[in-house]
């Protein structure tokens, strides 16, 4: 029988070199007479041990990493087909702490399994919900996303249940699924994970979505920067045969504007026009793609939902805390020792995050600053580190969770030119709808570098100006840009003079 | 020119909101998007020029003039800040000064624990990319072009 052995293809891995190690393995096993099978897995998210080798054998799947193509000779020398013992060897990969440690739910299978195989996802749980899905009512399976506590993994959580109701009971010939993987956050990678990695389970939740609302449409805005993910999900479409039943899903690349992932702005980008944010109401459940009544949801959100049915609404509740149910698929970035994809349900604090999952810094310097949720994302100094992870415990501090994105910085950090750096993003992504937002932006960056330069006294203007951003934007480009550039000033004021 | 444009709109003609695909298509195909394709795109799919001229403009990924024969994007977001993307993105830009390969600007590959990142045309991505490593891999795609 022909031994597995898995190498991951996600972007990470890749551009870490997984190809060619893929390539150098299976021609060492062609020259030791071996039969092997090479799986292209996802990526478990342990990136500093990437590329992680993983051979199924009697003592469970064995790990080694990070395996560069000068260590396939040796690794065969000792075995690795059989799990032999090697200075790369890490285990069994269930029992490496930072897996052990977490709660993988949503991403159970990313790294497991081969992304390709819609009956390897189906040998490991996938399809039962939709399965569930198709005996049910639309108001049960609607009911049933409520009851679990779902919210919005995009950012501005909003539970999901409520929106799907929102369009079941909106009448129309014809509604639309929109799932949004712009994903264009920096410090986020979750998204782009399951697309490469479990890309079936995305596709399942969309098709629940569809039976819940009635809708038989379904469309993936996944972001140019990530051909890899695209490539994924086209491959997984293209073999899904008739299990989606008269479900369809299209995917479309989008064309590198990140206020393209605010949904409205990415509507009329499908709709082929420039993503401009539409005024709200109506909102896209009532009138969204094309006029239609819409879902538009997170890669995050979707693909949480057939868990969601096939285990219970109960099940994912009771994870959690407070109004915060169910997991998080926190992504630690920037300067960390450990990065990588960390699944926990809310509750913990960032400190652990940071420490005991991050191991601190990757320069070994202290940790200074960090940012979550994105660069509309306040900076964090290290005495909030105890806040816990919890939509409102962020709110409460001027925070905000966003899309679980964490990037770290240590003490080398200049926070004013941090300030700019948001400032200068806005100017740059702008949709120009609005004033506070194309103009303000552009006069911020002009004013931190008179700060910058030594102007202090115009330090009470540039809090002006972020007030006028907060309330005079449209939507949360403009008016959260003021939350890195603020807490920048608040936190680290020595910065500014 | 006008044959890919047909094929390329023969492909999208029955797909609702069908600009950016086109757009897509016609950009790999030619490595952008002429001056000349503007009025053909706005007949096929009855917009004015102005329309197309806008969309086209708006998308940071789309590009009107041919680029060099190599493109690499340097990520210059946050985590990749922190984690020295400045420095390579200063280097990268004096190093590529002269030369067909051409260096642009990319807001996260996601990528983000393993920073500073780049792509190389398009696709080929890389990690930990230090000054010298950047050099290296510039060196190979000299050789190879
Ligand atoms: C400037 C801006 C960028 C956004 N980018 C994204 C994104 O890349 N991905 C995403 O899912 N949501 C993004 N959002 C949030 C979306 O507008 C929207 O809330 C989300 O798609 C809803 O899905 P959810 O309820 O599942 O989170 C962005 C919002 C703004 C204002
Ligand atoms: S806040 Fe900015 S991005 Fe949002 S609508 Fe206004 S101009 Fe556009
Ligand atoms: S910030 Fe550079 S890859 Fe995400």
């Amino acid at each position: 029988m022909s031994i597995t052995i898995f190498v991951p293809g996600d972007a990470a891995a890749l551009a870490l070199g997984a190809d060619e190690v893929a390539v150098a393995i299976s021609t060492a096993a062609a020259k030791h007479k071996l039969d092997i099978e090479i799986v292209r897995n996802g990526s478990r998210g342990l990136f500093w041990l990437e590329p992680l080798v993983e051979v199924i054998t009697e003592q469970g799947r064995i790990a080694y990493g990070p395996v560069t193509v000068a260590d396939v000779p040796s690794l065969f020398s000792a075995n690795i087909t059989r799990g032999g013992k090697h200075s790369l060897r890490l285990g069994d990969i269930e029992t490496l702490s930072y897996l052990a440690k977490q709660k993988r739910v949503t991403m159970s299978r990313v790294g497991v399994i081969d992304p390709a195989s819609l009956s390897d996802y189906r040998k490991h749980g996938g399809g039962k919900g939709l399965e569930l899905a198709q005996s049910m009512t639309s108001a049960e399976i609607v009911r049933l996303v409520t009851d679990s506590g779902l919210r919005g993994r995009g950012g501005a959580a909003f539970p999901t249940g409520i929106k799907w109701k929102t369009v079941l009971d909106t009448t129309a010939d014809q509604k639309y699924i929109v799932c949004n993987a712009d994903e264009g956050d920096s410090g986020t990678f979750s998204d782009r994970m399951v697309m490469e990695g479990d890309p079936y389970c995305l596709i399942e939740g969309m098709a629940i979505a569809g039976l819940a609302v009635g809708a038989n449409k379904g469309y993936i805005y996944v972001r140019s920067e990530y051909p890899h993910a695209i490539a994924a999900l086209n491959a997984a479409l293209d073999s899904a045969g008739d299990w989606l039943g008269d479900f369809q899903i299209e995917v479309r690349k989008a064309a590198g504007a990140y206020v393209c992932g605010e949904e409205t702005a990415l509507l009329e980008s499908i709709e082929g026009k420039r993503g401009i944010v539409r005024s709200k109401p109506p909102l896209p459940a009532i009138s969204g793609l094309f006029g239609q009544p819409t879902v538009i949801n997170n890669v995050i959100s979707l693909a949480s939902v057939p868990d969601i049915l096939a285990q219970g609404a109960a099940n994912y509740r009771d994870l959690g805390v407070g109004r915060s149910r169910g997991t998080l698929p926190f992504q630690l970035a920037g300067n960390i020792k450990y990065g990588g994809l960390v699944e926990v349900p809310f509750g913990l604090t960032l400190r652990e995050l940071l420490y005991d999952f991050g191991g601190g810094s990757r320069s070994g310097r202290p940790l200074r600053a960090v940012q979550v949720g994105g660069p509309l994302g306040a900076y964090l100094p290290e005495s909030q580190f105890d806040t816990m992870l919890d939509y409102e415990a962020f709110a409460a501090i001027g925070a905000v969770l966003g899309h679980g994105g964490i990037v770290a910085f240590d003490d080398t950090v200049d926070m004013a030119k941090q300030a700019r750096y948001a400032m200068k993003f806005c100017a740059i992504e702008s949709c120009g709808k609005c004033t506070p937002c194309r103009i303000g932006s552009t006069r911020g960056v002009e004013v931190i570098d008179r700060i910058r330069a030594g102007a202090h006294e115009q330090i009470p203007l540039l809090r002006d100006l972020c007030e006028t951003m907060t309330y005079g934007s449209m939507c949360a480009m403009g008016s959260m840009t003021p939350y890195p550039v603020l807490s920048a000033l608040n936190h680290f004021q020595e910065d500014f003079q | 020119m006008l044959n890919t444009l047909n094929a390329i709109f023969a492909k999208h003609r029955h797909q609702p909101g069908a600009l950016l695909p086109i757009l897509h298509d016609i950009q790999h195909e030619l490595g952008y998007v002429p001056d000349l394709a503007v009025p053909e795109i706005a007949k096929e799919l009855n917009l004015s020029r102005a329309e197309v001229h806008g969309v086209l403009t708006y998308y940071h990924h789309f590009r009107q003039s041919p680029p060099g024969k190599h493109v690499v994007h340097v990520c210059c977001a946050e985590a990749c800040q922190a984690n020295g993307s400045e420095a390579l993105a200063n280097h990268a830009a004096t190093r590529l000064l002269s030369g067909d390969i051409k260096m642009e600007p990319v807001y996260c590959l996601g990528l983000c624990s393993i920073g500073p990142a780049i792509q190389i045309d398009e696709l080929k991505l890389h990690a930990r990319v230090t000054p010298e490593k950047f050099d290296k891999l510039m060196q190979e795609l000299e050789v190879r072009s």
